[in-house]
């Protein structure tokens, strides 16, 4: 009976892909399904992921349909809704946590058929491909805006996990910041979460107490945004750009702007050029965007903030760029040398001069 | 004027009619918010409740998924039933299921990457003594200093959680896997990973224990001294006692009971569908399974059929998202409202309900 | 490490705003609980009154009309768990865990349109000189009016059940509800009325945390708070003053755990959350060994259905 549901199975699958090929690309659009980690409403990391999604529609209009399933926890149900949305007839699946790995590689071994992306993870097939973000691009250029904005000379960072994305984008933002203000002292709290809109706002609140009159954040909801525009005082959009949370808090933001990679993979599937990659996107490829800066940046350092988002666009220049310390002060990149993505992404260090330990 | 009059026993009409008043109540309330939110009603409650049993591309795939998605709910709440029939509330099996997942786990981690065969059954004891040892804090208090047994295996819910953030960015975690919170994949390590029996049926090892679990139960309060003594102390604690029940044997045994049923629903959904312990390792199986108790009314057929009647709500919810684009919070809410109104119904089943006219009672 | 920038002034005033939302909703779960009635509900009637308040906030500009639909919200939220429980004698337990699935999934229907918005600014009492005096302007004469209402509050429900015939009446039917029904009080009507006012209370608890501590409406925003607050009526042993240092303790772990992370103090997150629920099951304990003093903290009829057999 087993092997008979297996064949049953696989006869579907089959019949359904047969079908596929044989209708006309007009008839018959690309499914592509999403599925989320968080609710679309977040207006953090699954808000723009579903930005995403409405990209590939107003780009590729009929040719594509595209659903989702949201708030989906990650470990066994992430692999049920994953087999059901390559069941339901989705030819292209983003999963976009990096929990989702073990699902994905899981499921996509049942449909080879089936194209996956996996955000933000490490394992790959010949139907996954994984991309992120260079997120740290841009952590350097809001450091540059946050060394010269700051008064007290403290900026303070709500962290959710201590995982080398988060360290990498501390790293990132610190030694831009130190490098146009030798007084820069970064105040780092980690909450443990992703999301807890009261928990990230007290973070920032302690923050604030501490002295920091600049909130960085790496969690998802615009709470911190919001503490900082109620105080009075500047904040960077994540994931978002969360102007409306702060309308005079908000000096810039970094924005996750997975549309143009969505389209293109969408694209690359309805054209037969898919393959399986492992993208790092950044400033560059447009996945990395740069907020609007505030009219309360002073002229010069917008332009210089312009100026290192336009050379790490160009590729001239690479924000982890030596001579770089680790924090015992051991040499980490010498002068001149830049950090491969190889050390950027197991990071676990500090760099010199941050205060405090990544916890473990 | 209306009033309710006890039944001497539960009525057999109303045990098949209730729950089928409910599920009309809730079609006709569903009805409602789904048609709020623009979406065809008759198309949403089908790709809910028919679907995931009867779609020809899904069915296949969705129906082993109910029994999957059940397993622990049913798992859980035949231990809690129990509890619950001698008047012992113990709402803290999502603890106990964490505590069982992370004993379990632990053992397996601790062999890996060792492949034996004993390592599983290990790992079994270990997460049915975690979920064991987890509930016997409430009934240690309990029996001791006569402690509320909800609010202590509700505050220890709570500390279970913590614990488990605590291993999996601490001790448990993989030490391959980038820094990122959670352990190492079971479902990768064969002599720790609880796959299907049967590929494609849905039926791991925690299925047969969910089964065994009800048979016990059946068993246990139909032919056993102790399910008498077990009734008697729910309806009736002195009766219990000069029955010669002993009142400290039968709260261990309760919390016992339906802690290592949750501790074994942790570890069978650890090693098996779930594979990794994370943050977000527990969904909250132990407080929903607390719902399927209940709407089973604590008997082994309705358990079964309440879990599987939960699981297809999940199921099929998801389903509408995809299918559909019908936001998670509607199904949430649909949900919610297919449970109070099953709740609710089971008033006929215990009451008459007497119309009177004219003078007052 | 620097302690010297450990300003305790303003550690204690967002101490007292990180506890208003566990403090109202811990209040009302009290009255509830002191009438015999379980309500595991808190989380949901917590997030229906903080979307409610939220909506109203932006729609009408109003502080008043935001409050009132906060509390309306969640006591009308609270009555499906009312009527199912007082009246159909649905099981308590169960039906409170219904109750927070309902309202986490209709406050998050409700608030689709209101994502991504920000609330009007309220106004915070004005004190005139008061609030000009250095210590007790900052921590005293500088909240919003919310935080007052949870204080008197507590107040409120102290005086109530300590001090009015209605509060013992209250008091009577959760210790022994046969009894106090032989003696003619109504027992469903009292516990009816007390979950509602635990309803409000917890909408009001919500409604802090979109209007005024997060600022701002996301779905699923209490993200346990309401769980919590269930900790909190324990812990406080049922007695208001006692539900009000538990509610500043619970909401300061968290406040100081992350202030000591501000300062460089590298600590443990996790064990150190632990501590306020480990610390109320050994309250628990405490309350339960000297029970025999009949103290009468713990409800005797609570989560036990009323039949009435007349």
């Amino acid at each position: 009976m087993n092997f008979l549901r297996k064949i049953q199975l696989a006869a579907s699958i089959a019949a359904a892909a047969a079908l596929s090929l044989a209708a006309p690309a007009q008839a018959d659009p690309l499914k592509v399904g999403f599925i989320y980690v968080g609710p679309v409403s977040d207006f953090g990391w699954t808000y723009e992921h579903d930005q995403g999604r409405l990209a590939i529609e107003s780009a590729l209009g009929d040719a594509v349909e595209t659903t989702y399933v949201e708030s989906v926890p990650e470990g066994a149900d992430a692999e049920r809704v994953l087999t059901q949305l390559a069941l339901a007839g989705n030819e292209l699946i983003f999963a976009t946590s990096f929990g989702f790995m073990d699902p994905v590689i899981n499921v996509a071994q049942k449909f080879p058929n089936v194209k996956f992306e996996h955000a933000t993870g490490y394992k790959r097939a010949d139907n996954v491909s994984v991309y992120s973000a260079r997120f740290y691009e841009g952590r350097a250029v809001i450091g540059t805006i946050a060394g010269h904005m700051t008064k007290t000379n403290i900026i303070g960072y709500v962290a959710s996990y201590p995982i080398p994305e988060v360290v990498r984008g501390i790293n990132s933002a610190y030694i831009h910041a130190k490098k146009v203000n030798p007084d820069v002292e970064f105040k780092v709290v980690w909450v443990y979460t992703w999301f807890d809109p009261a928990k990230e706002a007290d973070a920032a609140t302690a923050l604030i107490d501490q002295g920091a009159d600049i909130i960085m954040q790496h969690t998802d909801s615009p709470a911190a945004m919001s503490i900082a525009e109620e105080k009075g005082l500047f904040a960077f959009g994540q994931a978002s750009d969360m102007k409306q949370f702060g309308p005079n808090a908000r000096l810039s933001s970094i924005i996750d702007d997975w549309g143009p990679y969505y389209v293109e993979r969408a694209k690359a599937v309805l054209d037969g050029t898919w393959e399986s990659e492992d993208a790092w996107h950044g400033i560059n490829e447009g996945m990395v965007g740069i907020g609007e800066f505030s009219d309360k940046i002073p002229a010069d350092v917008q332009a210089e903030a312009q100026a290192i988002a336009d050379a790490i666009s160009a590729g001239e220049y690479h924000p982890f760029t030596g001579p770089i310390n680790r924090q015992d002060g051991s040499p980490w990149l010498a002068e001149g040398e830049t950090a491969d993505d190889g050390t950027l992404l197991g990071m676990n260090f500090y760099v010199e001069g941050l205060e405090g330990e990544v916890p473990n | 004027m209306i009033r309710l009059e006890p039944r001497l026993a539960p009525s057999r009409i109303w045990s098949f009619l209730a729950p089928l008043a409910a599920v009309g109540a809730t079609l006709v309330g569903g009805s409602i918010i789904f048609s709020l939110l623009g979406k065809n009603p008759i198309d949403v409650l089908l790709t809910i409740f028919w679907s995931p049993l009867f779609d020809p591309n899904m069915s296949a795939y969705a129906r082993p998924q109910l029994l999957v998605k059940a397993t622990p709910l049913i798992l859980i709440a035949a231990g809690l039933a129990v509890g619950f029939k001698a008047g012992i509330w113990n709402i803290g099996a999502e603890g106990q299921y964490i505590m069982g997942a992370i004993a379990g786990g632990a053992v397996a981690l601790a062999f890996y990457p060792a492949e034996a065969w004993f390592i599983f059954p290990l790992m079994v004891a270990a997460g049915a003594l975690g979920g064991v040892a987890w509930a016997m804090i409430p009934a240690a208090l309990k029996i001791r200093f006569n402690t509320n047994e909800i609010l202590v295996s509700l505050m220890l819910v709570y500390i279970a959680a913590q614990f488990l953030a605590a291993v999996s960015l601490g001790a448990l975690r993989n030490p391959e896997g980038s820094g990122f919170p959670g352990s190492r994949n079971l479902q990768y390590y064969d002599s720790a990973s609880n796959p299907e029996l049967l590929a494609g049926t849905g039926v791991h090892w925690g299925g047969m224990a969910a089964v065994a679990a009800l048979a016990c139960l059946y068993l246990l309060m139909r032919r056993h001294i102790m399910g008498f003594h077990l009734r008697l102390a729910g309806e009736s604690p002195r009766a219990a006692r000069f029955s010669g029940a002993r009142p400290a044997l039968l709260v261990a045994f309760c919390l016992g009971v339906s802690g290592g049923l949750a501790g074994l629903a942790g570890l069978f959904e650890l090693a098996g569908p779930s594979g990794q312990i994370s943050i977000d390792f527990n969904v909250g199986y132990g407080f929903t399974a607390i719902i399927v108790a209940f709407l089973g009314r604590l008997n082994p057929i309705g358990i079964l059929l309440a879990g599987l009647l939960v699981a297809l709500t999940y199921i099929g919810g998801e389903m509408a998202q995809f299918m559909l684009g019908l936001p998670r919070s509607a199904i949430q809410a649909f949900q919610g409202m297919l449970l109070f109104f099953l709740l609710a119904m089971d008033l006929f089943l215990h009451y008459r309900i007497v119309f009177r006219t004219g003078a007052k009672a | 490490m620097d302690w010297g920038s450990l300003n305790p002034l303003s550690l204690v005033a967002t101490m007292v705003v990180a506890s208003i939302p566990i403090m109202f909703a811990a209040t009302g779960e009290l009255v509830a609980e002191k009438s015999g009635v379980l309500n595991l509900g808190v989380e949901g009637m917590m997030i229906t009154g903080a979307v409610a308040g939220f909506i109203a906030a932006l729609e009408t500009e109003s502080q008043v009309a935001a409050i009132a639909a906060a509390a309306a919200a969640g006591s009308g939220i609270s009555l499906f768990f009312g009527v199912l429980t007082q009246f159909l004698k649905s099981n308590q337990v169960a039906t409170g865990l219904a109750l927070t699935i309902f309202g986490l999934g209709v406050s998050a229907l409700a608030g689709q349109n209101y994502t991504g918005q920000a609330p009007p600014q309220f106004s915070p009492p004005n004190f005139g000189p008061l609030g000009d005096i250095p210590i007790l302007g900052q921590i005293v004469f500088g909240y919003d009016y919310l935080v007052y209402m949870a204080f008197l509050t507590v107040l409120g429900v102290w005086l109530f059940l300590n001090f009015s015939r209605a509060g013992l009446v209250l008091r009577a039917i959760g210790e022994n509800h046969d009894a106090a029904h032989a003696l003619g009080y109504k027992v469903t009507r009292v516990r009816l009325l007390a979950i509602m006012f635990g309803g409000a209370t917890a909408g009001l608890g919500g409604a802090y945390l979109s209007l005024i501590r997060v600022p701002q409406w996301t779905e699923g925003m209490t993200a346990g708070a309401g769980w919590i607050a269930l900790a909190i009526v324990v812990f406080g042993s049922w007695r208001p003053w006692r539900v009000m240092a538990g509610a500043l303790l619970f909401g300061g772990v968290t406040l100081l755990q992350l202030n000591l992370q501000a300062v460089g103090l590298e600590i443990n997150a996790a064990y150190l959350s632990m501590a306020p629920y480990a610390i109320t099951i050994l309250v628990l304990v405490a309350i339960s060994a000297r029970r025999s003093g009949k103290s009468a903290d713990t409800p005797a009829s609570l989560g036990k259905p009323f039949h009435s057999s007349a």
